[in-house]
């Protein structure tokens, strides 16, 4: 499987960090540090993600890892959308995650600037996202990559 | 929604300021640049002071001098120092017969309140100085499936 290194700027401190599309042998790595991030072992939903976004389609679909020396520091991952209620073909990113101790050192920034550079190779021109309302860590983090509120209001409805 | 005067004026300042957390300004240039009053954007600058958002620097050559972490410090941060933007719970119980209405509506508002606060709390001053610096505002916007554009 092709190892494409993406362009994302740097920051200091973290040159030796490689951010590239993921392979099967970093799924292992992507369940533990989601594990530490959340709490939850997850392993059977990250498999059947890197077969669905890292494997296949690949022209639209990006399952993107950041690491060094063969251990997984973060990862973000996002599909080219379209036409869903009239939606133009837009870059979806629909999860990101981060050690939490190498947070606010411009790693995510890099991941997100890595997706969006996917995006506009695959040929659309904005990326969009869905965020829970209470999750101000996440909200703040895509605000500050310079996100607003898009054209679509997220709805739901609860079967009693 | 709309703030109040002193919210806005405070808004005003510190993001004014935390542009330039190095330069000093005072009340009346800060003033004089929004086309508000000098007096009253006084006094919020002395709640600014108080919550540490600004310092105040006496003398010839004075003013005011952003202190605060733009990159933590959120609009929702500045704006509860002035007012409750958050959900109205202590509206007076609604009259048993029209109960369901009421509530109906508050429901709705609830909602808008929630989205209105999940905002202001994820965008930091520092966040909000690069959106100013962008103006995403005149560019291109897409409402929906029929495109329009924005002019500058």
């Amino acid at each position: 499987m092709a190892r494409r290194t993406v362009k994302a700027p740097r920051t200091e401190g973290d040159a030796e960090m490689e951010i590239r599309t993921a392979t099967a042998a970093d799924v292992p790595g992507v369940i533990a540090l989601d594990e530490e991030v959340t709490g939850l072992l997850k392993p059977d939903y990250w498999q059947d993600m890197f077969e669905r976004y890292g494997a296949r389609r690949r022209e639209s679909r990006f399952f993107l890892v950041a690491g060094a020396a063969g251990r997984i520091d973060g990862f973000i991952i996002g599909e080219v959308r379209a036409w869903e209620f009239g939606s133009s073909p837009s870059g979806w990113i629909f999860a990101v995650q981060v050690r939490s101790r190498l947070r606010v050192h411009g790693l995510g920034s890099r991941l997100f600037a890595a997706v969006c550079d996917c995006f506009r190779d695959a040929g659309v021109d904005r990326v969009r996202t869905m965020v829970a309302r209470d999750n101000t860590v996440i909200h703040s983090f895509f605000r500050s990559q310079g996100m607003t509120a898009g054209p679509f209001i997220e709805l739901e409805m609860r079967f009693d | 929604m709309r703030l109040q005067k002193a919210t806005s004026f405070a808004l005003y300042a510190v993001l004014e300021l935390a542009a330039d957390p190095a330069r000093q300004i005072t009340a009346v240039e800060i003033a004089e640049k929004y086309g508000i009053s000098a007096h009253h954007l006084a006094k919020v600058l002395r709640d600014l002071g108080r919550a540490g958002l600004v310092d105040a620097v006496r003398g010839v050559g004075g003013g005011y001098r952003f202190a605060g972490n733009a990159k933590r410090l959120t609009l929702m941060d500045v704006i509860r120092l002035f007012e409750d933007i958050s959900a109205d719970t202590t509206e007076p119980a609604p009259p048993a017969a029209g109960e369901d209405i009421a509530r109906g509506l508050s429901f709705v508002l609830a909602e808008l309140d929630s989205q209105t606060a999940a905002t202001l709390r994820s965008i930091s001053l520092s966040t909000m100085l690069k959106l100013i610096a962008r103006r995403p505002w005149a560019v291109e916007v897409e409402p929906g499936p029929t495109r329009r554009v924005a002019r500058r």
